[in-house]
C-alpha cells in the first residue's frame, strides 16, 4: 500500500486489534468515526504505535476530553471516567478516537505529552475540569479555573445549586465601613 | 479715553461675564465633564461599549473620550462583561489601583447579577458588586449605546454631588477574594 493513504475506520480499529489484541477492550462508532476502549495502562504503547506507525501516521492530537458516565450505562467501558483522545493524520488525512478507561477509586492515567506536545494543555483543562491525574506531565496546573478553587466543576456529581450563590458573599458598598 | 472700565455698564458685566460659584461646584463641573474611563473589556459588553466610544454614538460629546489604558489616569472603571472567579481578583485589582474619587459602573447582565449564568454557572462571579462597590447600574444583555451613555450621565450626576472635603471615601474592601 501507498503511504499517505486514507485508511477506514475499519481498518484502522483491526490494525489496534491485530497488534494490541489483549488490550483492547472494546470498539464503537459515532458520528462516523469509530474508537477502541482500552486499558489505560496499555494507553501509551498505542499512541506511540498510532503516531509513529508509517501507514496510520497520526502526527496531530486535536483534543484531550473525558467522559464522565456516573449516570450512564457503558457495557464495553465499566469504569467511571473515559478519557478521550481525538487524532488526526494530516498525511493521510483520516481521523480517530482513542478512550482509556480511568477508574473513580484511582483516577490517574499516563501523560501523553512526551508524544505530543498539544497534550500539555490539553490534560492541563481535563485534569482541571473533571480531576485526573496525568502523571508524567511536568505542568499539571489549573488552566481555565483559579488556582485555588475546589472541586471538579465538569464532573456529573458536581453541585448545580449551593456554590457561588449570591447570597454566599457579602456585598460591598461605599461608605458603610 | 480714560478708563475702560468707566465706560463699561456695571450691570451687563455682572450678568453676562462673571459667574459667581464654589470653587467646590467648579472642581466638580471640570471632573463630571472630563470623564475618563478605564479600558477595561471582559466580554461582549465591551463590544458596546467601543461602539459608545465610536463615531455613531460619539461619547467625547459628553466630555468622556479618552479610554485610558492604565487605571492610575482613569477615575470610572466601566465593567463590561462577564466577571469569573478568575478574572475577579484582577478586577479588584485594578479598582484599587485607580486614584480617588472613582466610579464604577455595572455595565449588563452579568456583571449586575451573574446574568445567564446566574443559577447554574460554576465560573462566574454573580454579581461585580461582591468584589467592588458599584455606583450605576446599566440593565442589558448587552445594553444598548444609549444606555451607556444615560449611565454615564447618571455618574455625571453623582460626579456633581462630590464634597471637596470628602475626597477620601472611604469604601469597604474585601481583605482577601474568595472564590466559591
Amino acid at each position: 500500500m501507498p503511504p499517505n493513504q486514507a485508511l477506514s475506520q475499519e481498518e484502522i480499529v483491526q490494525r489496534i486489534k491485530d497488534r494490541f489484541g489483549n488490550a483492547v477492550t472494546g470498539a464503537g462508532a459515532h458520528g462516523g468515526q469509530s474508537h477502541v476502549v482500552v486499558k489505560r495502562e496499555e494507553i501509551i504503547p498505542i499512541l506511540t504505535f498510532l503516531k509513529n506507525d508509517r501507514e496510520l501516521q497520526f502526527d496531530f492530537l486535536a483534543d484531550v476530553t473525558i467522559v464522565d458516565h456516573l449516570y450512564l450505562e457503558v457495557p464495553d467501558l465499566p469504569e467511571r471516567f473515559a478519557v478521550v483522545y481525538s487524532l488526526a493524520s494530516m498525511g493521510c488525512g483520516h481521523r480517530f478516537r482513542v478512550k482509556a478507561a480511568v477508574p473513580e477509586s484511582d483516577p490517574r492515567l499516563d501523560s501523553a505529552c512526551a508524544l505530543w506536545k498539544a497534550a500539555l494543555w490539553g490534560e492541563r483543562e481535563a485534569h482541571d475540569m473533571f480531576g485526573i491525574e496525568f502523571t508524567g506531565n511536568p505542568d499539571l496546573r489549573r488552566l481555565l479555573m483559579p488556582a485555588d478553587y475546589n472541586g471538579f466543576p465538569l464532573r456529573k456529581d458536581y453541585p448545580l445549586r449551593g456554590r457561588g450563590e449570591r447570597e454566599s458573599f457579602q456585598q460591598y458598598r461605599r461608605g458603610a465601613d | 479715553m480714560g478708563n475702560v472700565l468707566e465706560n463699561l455698564n456695571p450691570d451687563s458685566f455682572t450678568k453676562d461675564t462673571v459667574f459667581i460659584n464654589s470653587l467646590e461646584n467648579l472642581i466638580n463641573l471640570t471632573r463630571a465633564n472630563s470623564v475618563w474611563p478605564l479600558t477595561f473589556g471582559l466580554a461582549c459588553c465591551a463590544i458596546e461599549m467601543m461602539a459608545t466610544g465610536a463615531s455613531k454614538y460619539d461619547i467625547d460629546r459628553f466630555g468622556s473620550g479618552p479610554f485610558r489604558a492604565t487605571p492610575r489616569q482613569a477615575d470610572l472603571m466601566i465593567v463590561a462583561g462577564t466577571v469569573t472567579h478568575k478574572m475577579a481578583p484582577r478586577v479588584k485589582r485594578l479598582y484599587d489601583m485607580m486614584p480617588e474619587p472613582k466610579y464604577v459602573l455595572a455595565m449588563g447582565g452579568c456583571v449586575i447579577r451573574g446574568g445567564p449564568y446566574v443559577k447554574y454557572g460554576y465560573h462566574v462571579v454573580k454579581g461585580v458588586d461582591l468584589i467592588v462597590p458599584v455606583d450605576v447600574y446599566v440593565p442589558g444583555c448587552p445594553p444598548r449605546p444609549e444606555a451607556l451613555l444615560e449611565g454615564i450621565f447618571k455618574i455625571q450626576k453623582l460626579m456633581m454631588r462630590e464634597k471637596i472635603g470628602d475626597r477620601a471615601r472611604k469604601s469597604t474592601k474585601p481583605e482577601v477574594y474568595q472564590p466559591a
